[in-house]
């Protein structure tokens, strides 16, 4: 049995950074991937919607050229090549990291990974492929980082032909004319607003009263409306009915408030949350503890059981890439006896990169205002940003939430062009506790977007300059 | 050009003070005269003027700053249209606000005391030095919420990035460093800490210093106080019931009139030690403890023994006011050459005081009560107060003591003498 200082179970964006920092910390580490190095994130996840998204802005442009002076007759796409673009920038990616973990000296072992008991101190790890168990490796401590997969309800299952998850979602062979999506997540949001702007036409269902429910009442509110100008179909406080499927199409009843719609479809995309990788991965004999498919960890990672250690999707929300390999680096320092600062939930942030974008970091409003906090709220919208308008991109708000008392910047929400790009100077600033003075204080460049972020500071004091 | 604001000092034993409130805002012009802020030294709190005149470019100093050493610049006074300068290239402090001169008496002055500088000085950026002028790391944040409370940052532990001062550092923080209270051992319930005001520190350091360094004795006497009392009330019987010239006359004020004429009679106990010398005062000063909230104060009626009764009275409830209402002038607290503690109102029985550095001497005097006495061999009820004197034995000598008691007595008990 190969012996190691550490073992990471799964290669996403949790696992391999985990196993990188690991080696730099003079580890002897060992990655047990079943799939993809890279993970869903980087095969089937943030990065190929990315390149996705991004042809798909591109078809927007392309259609409304007139704008900036541009005529172009019988523009077209090819839905395969822009598929395959997609999974082009997914492989070289994966081939990134594969060649980071070899330079790292990290030993990959392609396999499924289960626990099977301990020898004195070292968990044993068993890898198989293909049902047979492949060799057995041994390390002290053990980091879980399996990720998690789209959630199903009863009635609302994919089928991988009509009804999709992500993954079908991501390598359409053909566009489909009409398209329902259920859940108005980033994952939802991201495939509509792919769809839409391709060409299709575009129905969302959310249960919940407003779409994007973890953002800002106000951003979602713009979103809303901005996906509706697009021509996408909102419902929200949608109860969707049973998916009757029949030649090649989806009917089904979509029950709101305002009453009950009648749709058909030729595709349904299933976007309503995820659940953790848990299974079979030989949980049941240690004191890992599971609720709601989520591996339950302290603030540095670390299980019920000494030496197993859970990060990512897996150890729960928020379900993000950047979390997931924070949260690697933090479980590592702290298992090589360092003392790294835990995670900051509020510190977090989280975009979306539909069309609009939305990017945002702690506090929405509402809750800032439950935490009994006196506010001062500085909004200041793109129309007034020269760049923006420059760009022709003048549909976008950049809205901030101070502590009055204090002047500690609560929250930042942000809607528009490029908003995923520059939300990470609010978190910067929340991350150093930089209080309004210090933003107010701040020389941004101009002409960028990114004036919106000044200006929206300087709103909450009542001093914007150019609104 | 830019100059510097300083602390002053009020006093000459004032070593720091505390801004309590600033009268000016940045940005505010400010002529010559005006009063830009309020400093509370540990006695009393004092209108600082401005000397020269410009704009308040920034205030070094925020309010309820505690521990500010004088001569440390706590504003910055720039001229229409200048920039402020950087912190580092500090001005030169010419705009030294004022410190009213006193005309205090040679109290030795007092080495400087460890307290720590104002490190919490926020929102200004002198901030980032603690005294030691080692650089403090503290988030912006935290140096705001720190301001806030009133805390002390230098006594904060960081527990950021190479020990940066965060949120919750100053969130979990105590307001200042209150003396560790040693919580009983049968109470395990925490005690309240509460921290000490400027004047609780110069209480301490100055009665701890009187208690080590004076070897102090006692003398006490019983009083009768009849004859006091009824020429008391003939006094008052002749105020007019109204108007300017109205008075009342109160045993403390006689008291303090025949303390005057006592020491004028036996100016032996109206001195000061040093190690060199001992100083004979021409003038009988006369300093009267008067609680007020959070500690005492001692104002001073100047040459007592030659001041009228009503003149006494006047001034004595003039001063009594104004030190319960913080607003004494450093001259008519600092100096004094002889003590008088009064507790006759709590109807204390007797208590021995202790002496007020640099003076010699303290009178203790306590209530007046119908109590027996022998008269002619005869038993008889007489009103009587017990005085207790305590001496500083190194400039007198118990048989002067005895004999300073002596001479009061006869005074009070035959009061006439303070009238003529």
């Amino acid at each position: 049995m190969d012996k190691f200082d550490l073992i990471v179970v799964g290669g996403g964006p949790g696992g391999y950074v985990a196993a990188l920092r690991a080696a730099q910390l003079g580890k002897n580490v060992a990655v047990v991937e079943s799939t993809h190095l890279g993970g869903i994130c980087l095969n089937w996840g943030c990065i190929p919607t990315k390149a996705l998204l991004r042809a798909s802005e591109l078809n927007h442009q392309l259609h409304n050229l007139a704008e900036f002076g541009f005529s172009a007759e019988k523009v077209s796409f090819d839905l395969e090549k822009v598929v395959a673009r997609s999974r082009g920038v997914s492989r070289q990616l994966s081939r990134g990291v594969s060649g980071l973990l070899k330079k790292a000296k990290v030993k990959v072992f392609d396999g499924r990974a289960k626990l099977a008991g301990r020898d004195g101190k070292a968990h044993i790890v068993s890898v198989s492929k293909d049902g047979a168990e492949v060799t057995r490796i041994g390390a002290p401590d053990v980091i879980l980082a399996t990720g998690a997969r789209a959630r199903h309800f009863p009635g609302l299952e994919p089928d991988g032909d009509l009804v999709w998850t992500y993954r079908e979602a991501m390598v359409p062979k053909e566009l489909p004319k009409r398209l329902l999506v259920i859940g108005s997540g980033a994952i939802g949001v991201e495939f509509a607003s792919f769809y839409r702007n391709m060409g299709a036409e575009v129905t969302i269902a959310e249960v919940a009263d407003r779409i994007m429910i973890a953002e800002d009442a106000e951003i979602s509110a713009m979103a809303q409306k901005a996906f509706e100008k697009q021509g996408i179909k909102v419902l929200t406080g949608a109860k969707v009915g049973p998916l009757n499927k029949k030649n090649g199409t989806v009917s089904t009843q979509i029950t709101t408030a305002s009453g009950t719609t009648d749709l058909v479809v030729e595709k349904v995309i299933l976007a309503v949350g995820i659940v953790g990788n848990v299974e079979d991965l030989g949980l049941e004999q240690t004191k890992v503890k599971v609720e709601k498919t989520h591996i339950i960890v302290d603030e540095f990672c670390r299980t019920g059981e000494p030496g197993l250690w859970a990060i990512g999707d897996v150890a729960g929300a928020p379900w993000l890439a950047h979390k997931a390999s924070h949260e690697g680096v933090i479980c590592v320092e702290k298992i090589a006896g360092h003392d790294p600062e835990p995670l900051h939930p509020l510190n977090i942030p989280g975009c979306t990169y539909s069309r609009p974008q939305v990017a945002s970091v702690g506090l929405t409003e509402e809750k800032a205002k439950a935490a009994g906090r006196k506010l001062k709220i500085g909004r200041f919208p793109f129309m007034a940003n020269g760049k923006a308008l420059a760009m022709g991109e003048p549909d976008g708000l950049t809205k901030t939430i101070f502590d009055a008392e204090t002047g500690e910047l609560l929250g930042a929400h942000m809607i528009g062009a490029e908003v995923t790009e520059m939300i990470q100077g609010y978190v910067i600033a929340r991350t150093s506790e930089l209080t309004e003075a210090e933003l107010k204080e701040t020389v941004f460049p101009h002409p960028t977007i990114s004036e919106t972020m000044h200006e929206s500071v300087l709103a909450a004091w009542g001093e914007a300059l150019h609104f | 050009m830019a100059t510097n604001i300083l602390m002053p000092a009020l006093s000459p034993t004032m070593t720091e003070g505390t801004v309590s409130r600033w009268l000016k805002k940045e940005g505010d012009k400010v002529r010559s005269g005006d009063l830009i802020a309020e400093i509370e030294t540990d006695k009393a709190t004092m209108e600082v003027e401005a000397v020269d005149e410009g704009i308040l470019g920034r205030i070094v100093v925020p309010e309820g700053t505690e521990g500010v050493k004088v001569n440390s610049p706590i504003a910055i006074l720039v001229e229409e249209g200048e920039a402020l300068p950087e912190l580092s290239d500090t001005p030169p402090a010419k705009a030294a606000a004022p410190a009213p001169q006193t005309a205090s008496q040679s109290e030795p002055a007092k080495a400087p005391t460890s307290v720590q500088p104002a490190t919490s000085a926020q929102p200004s950026r002198s901030a980032d030095s603690s005294s030691a002028g080692k650089r403090l790391f503290v988030s912006p944040l935290a140096r705001r919420i720190a301001a806030q409370k009133g805390l002390d940052l230098a006594s904060v532990k960081g527990t950021g990035p190479n020990g940066r001062i965060l949120r919750r550092d100053v969130d979990g923080a105590q307001k200042a460093a209150p003396v560790a209270a040693e919580p009983a051992s049968t109470a395990p319930a925490e005690a309240k800490r509460v921290a000490n005001s400027s004047m609780r520190k110069v209480i301490a350091r100055r009665l701890s210093e009187s208690k080590q360094n004076v070897p102090h004795f006692y003398v006490s006497v019983d009083i009768e106080l009849d004859a006091l009392l009824a020429l008391r009330a003939q006094l008052n019987a002749a105020s007019p019931s109204e108007g300017e010239g109205q008075f009342k006359i109160s045993v403390n004020d006689l008291m303090i009139k025949a303390v005057a004429l006592a020491l004028r009679s036996c100016p032996g106990l109206n001195v000061q030690f040093t190690e060199a010398e001992t100083l004979h005062f021409p003038d009988i000063d006369i300093s009267m403890a008067v609680s007020i909230p959070d500690g005492l104060i001692t104002p001073i009626i100047r040459q007592a023994d030659r001041k009228s009764l009503r003149e006494i009275s006047a001034e004595a409830r003039d001063l009594a006011k104004r030190a319960r209402d913080g607003k004494l002038k450093p001259e008519e607290f600092q100096g004094g050459t002889f003590s008088i503690s009064n507790m006759g109102m709590f109807g204390v029985r007797e208590f021995s005081a202790i002496i007020n550095p640099p003076q010699a001497g303290i009178l203790a005097i306590a209530a007046g009560e119908k109590r027996a006495v022998v008269r002619g061999g005869e038993l008889a009820v007489a009103t009587v107060m017990t005085a207790t004197l305590s001496v500083d034995h190194r400039a007198v000598d118990g048989a002067l003591g005895a004999k300073w008691l002596n001479a009061l007595r006869d005074i009070v008990q035959n009061p006439y003498r303070l009238v003529i």
